[in-house]
């Protein structure tokens, strides 16, 4: 390095005199020097790029539109209300608890509207219209702010709220499922009263089976037409606005693919009669592997663990839908390795440039 | 695009790196101007990295165009020449446009004469011995004109336990808004070879390989009109990326080696100079020429008509700048080198130094002022950093205070360029953490 006493004293120095400057340098050529009222001193680098936090956050939000959308088109109004009610409650305890503990109110980067609508996203169409409200309370306070707000929380808030709504209402949120518009699987109504995966859960008998495997299913549930939590349905709507994020390098390519191929390959190896299509599409995995687990809070920063994070959210995903009490692993199998996140960064540290 | 990599030639990549906007067209192709004789010039005696170069003359004595005015002192020190014939008027602690404390500087007025000494004259330097060639390199007091700064002729004088192979003339220019070494390379393609040919001599390698940026196709187009044929010269294109002209990421582009953490590249067999160096050295050797001038871009939304000027180093800014037509706004920041990794400065009378390869002068709404948020760990800067770090676990832990552990997490060998404070969204002023904690690691030692 050049100087090493380069100037580091102060954040920004603002140079408000002209009186200041250089007293020593005899005469500069009889008032030659132009006035320079103000001058902004940092450290570099002098310019930044224009990519900011809320930024960000808003590509994310604009992603989740076609599901949005989606899902008022299967689910109907009642779609667009949870979403409202979810988003703008966690908007509202984002500000409320930013003011109780004195912090920045930073309502308009858009990181509690993620929250809320990621919430939306992870509840059964017919739950009653409070539910989204408690969830974004406990999402926003209890697994956000507490700990100090964005980039402080361990685990991601949307999930973490589901599982809490989960373990105190498990009635209204396993239950509430509600048959799209233009139901798919006309005829046989136990279907569509649960999620694909709930029938798979308790009916194992080899028509279903059979029927669930099947290529009418599988093009459901990759269009979205079928039961299932507000925006999890539609493996396609959910996709554009992943690779939208994609190709902006907004979220790692590596977790999802990780978290997908595991899925993929476990379900040819372990000892499960559903075929890997009907794992990777049905159930929440989609939405989990692109929205969810790659929350960059709650995710690995080095590209080693991102790939070891992926892995593990597929494992744990298959283990919970195979021999787990409940039908779906999503959303625990990220709970639990956003817990491990910072022991699987400390582990994976990648060697610095010409290191040992 | 092929064209190039067919010559026996594979370029490899550098982990890392980002595309900031290169504004070079404000200041690319404008031919070099002399820009005219300053009325006073100020040297201070540190422009270098190293020793203190020590003063020679004294209040009033009368000096010509490279007269030596400081003489090097240790072994990581050079000689400083009179950029200008006159009177010494003054030599005292001044302000300094890199280092934050006052130096010693030596103050020389003008006689409007511009009498240069008898001996810079044109010579035959064919003949001269490797230890004739070095010697004259120090006693012209050549640095590193990348903006490193470091003695040349320290750089050519390895220990014989690390036997170079390879010299990479440096014609990256990645500093976004920087335009001289484009414009040099234009201008005096063979100058440059010339100076390439003494590296060579001097380590006596074979293989020279001089690297540029893809978005100078006609510097590259030149260098390969100007190299010898068969003579172990090559151009190599490489795609344009930030830091693609630093040291180690250069190294590795172009040989796949990779500087071990802590080392320098002789350690990998390599030599790395800077198109302006090679082309002062060959200026020295020709026509015993010590380094009073350099090319310096002066550019920036604020400057009338952005410029590619010779200047006499020890030029103070606004001579240049009012050479430049002044300025359209009123200037926000004033930054001497690349806005990557140059020093902003407090006001607009600082000189030039042997250093200072730009002048850029960003308008007030240019100058980023976005405050801190929390670090969301969204991984951008890992991915940035081309020495494979994680900036932001360095932040928290520096923020922390916990230095040793920052230490650990190789710290020392981040090479401050910015790209991982480039790219955070969240706006946190990371290579201003790094600079700090590494400091205060140093402080602690001593």
């Amino acid at each position: 390095m050049l100087y090493p006493n380069k100037n580091t004293n102060n954040q920004e120095i603002r140079n408000d005199q002209k009186g200041i400057t250089n007293p020593n340098l005899s005469n500069p050529n009889n008032g030659e020097s132009i006035a320079v009222k103000e001058l902004y001193v940092s450290v570099s680098p002098h310019i930044r790029s224009k990519i900011t936090v809320s930024v960000i956050m808003w590509s994310v939000v604009i992603a989740l539109i076609p599901a949005l959308l989606g899902a008022i088109y299967f689910f109907g109004f009642r779609a667009l209300s949870i979403v409202v009610i979810s988003t703008i409650s966690a908007v509202l305890f984002e500000a409320l608890a930013q003011k109780f503990w004195g912090r920045k109110i930073t309502i308009l980067d858009g990181s509690a509207a993620i929250t809320g609508l990621l919430l939306a996203f992870n509840l059964p169409p017919g739950v009653p219209l409070w539910l989204p409200f408690i969830g974004s309370a406990f999402a926003i306070i209890l697994a956000k702010q507490v700990f100090g707000g964005l980039g402080y929380n361990f685990i991601n808030p949307a999930l973490a709220a589901r599982a809490f709504l989960t373990i105190s209402w498990p009635q209204l949120m396993t239950t509430t499922w509600i048959p799209p518009k233009s139901g798919f699987l006309a005829g046989y109504d136990a279907i569509t009263q649960a999620t694909p995966l709930t029938l798979a859960k308790l009916d194992k008998t080899l028509q279903v089976v059979q029927q669930l495997n099947s290529w009418p299913v599988i093009k459901n549930l990759i269009l979205g037409n079928r039961g299932g939590c507000l925006g999890e349905t539609s493996a396609i709507l959910l996709l554009i606005g992943a690779i939208y994020l994609l190709i902006r390098g907004f979220i790692s390519y590596r977790i999802p693919i990780a978290y997908i191929g595991t899925v993929l390959i476990l379900s040819l190896i372990l000892p499960t009669p559903l075929s890997p299509l009907f794992h990777i599409f049905s159930g929440g995995l989609i939405l989990g592997a692109f929205y969810m687990a790659t929350d960059y809070v709650t995710s690995p920063i080095t590209p080693k663990g991102q790939w070891i994070f992926g892995f593990g959210c597929g494992l744990i995903t298959m283990l919970i839908r195979i021999w787990g009490g409940y039908p779906e692993g999503v959303s625990y199998s990220i709970l639990l390795m956003n817990v491990a996140t910072p022991l699987i960064d400390r582990y994976t540290k990648p060697k610095a440039f010409g290191a040992k | 695009m092929f064209k190039h990599l067919s010559r026996n030639r594979t370029v490899f990549g550098f982990k890392g790196g980002i595309h900031p906007a290169e504004n070079k067209e404000l200041s690319a192709h404008k031919p070099i101007e002399k820009a005219p004789i300053p009325k006073r010039v100020w040297r201070p005696y540190v422009q270098h990295t190293g020793i203190r170069t020590k003063p020679i003359v004294s209040v009033g004595d009368i000096v010509k165009v490279g007269t030596k005015i400081g003489e090097a002192e240790g072994y990581i020190s050079v000689p400083i020449h009179a950029s200008i014939s006159g009177k010494v008027v003054e030599i005292s602690e001044i302000d300094h446009p890199v280092i934050p404390v006052r130096t010693l500087t030596c103050v020389i007025e003008s006689d409007g004469q511009d009498v240069w000494e008898e001996s810079i004259k044109e010579r035959d330097y064919q003949n001269f011995s490797k230890e004739e060639l070095i010697s004259i390199i120090r006693d012209a007091g050549i640095v590193g004109l990348g903006g490193a700064a470091f003695p040349t002729y320290v750089k050519l004088s390895p220990p014989k336990e690390k036997p170079i192979d390879t010299l990479i003339i440096n014609g990256c220019e990645c500093e976004p808004y920087l335009t001289a070494d484009h414009q040099l390379m234009l201008e005096k393609p063979n100058e440059i070879i010339e100076g390439a040919k003494i590296i060579a001599k001097i380590l006596d390698v074979s293989k020279v390989i001089i690297g540029i940026e893809d978005n100078k196709p006609d510097a590259i187009k030149i260098m390969e009109q100007s190299i010898p044929k068969n003579n172990g010269f090559s151009v190599v294109q490489l795609k344009t990326k930030y830091p693609q002209g630093a040291e180690k990421q250069l190294i590795k582009t172009l040989l796949n080696r990779k500087v071990p953490s802590g080392g320098l590249p002789m350690d990998v067999g390599v030599l790395v100079h800077n198109v302006g160096t090679a082309f002062a050295i060959y200026e020295a050797c020709r026509y015993n020429k010590p380094l009073i001038e350099r090319v310096v871009t002066v550019t920036g939304s604020c400057i009338r008509e952005p410029k590619n000027l010779l200047v006499r180093i020890g030029t103070p800014v606004y001579d240049l700048i009012n050479f430049c037509g002044g300025y359209t706004k009123e200037p926000g920041k004033i930054i001497f080198g690349g806005p990557m990794m140059g020093i902003a400065q407090y006001n607009d009378e600082m000189p030039i130094i042997k250093g200072t390869s730009g002048i850029i002068v960003l308008s007030k709404d240019e100058v980023e002022i976005s405050q801190e948020e929390n670090c969301i760990r969204c991984g951008r800067c890992v991915s940035a950093c081309p020495m494979d770090l994680l900036p932001c676990e360095l932040n928290n832990f520096i923020r922390k205070k916990e230095f040793e552990k920052a230490k650990s997490y190789n710290l020392f060998d981040c090479i401050e360029c910015g790209c991982c404070a480039y790219v955070c969204p969240a706006k946190i002023k990371l290579v201003h953490a790094f600079i700090y904690a590494k400091r205060e690691l140093r402080n602690a030692l001593s």
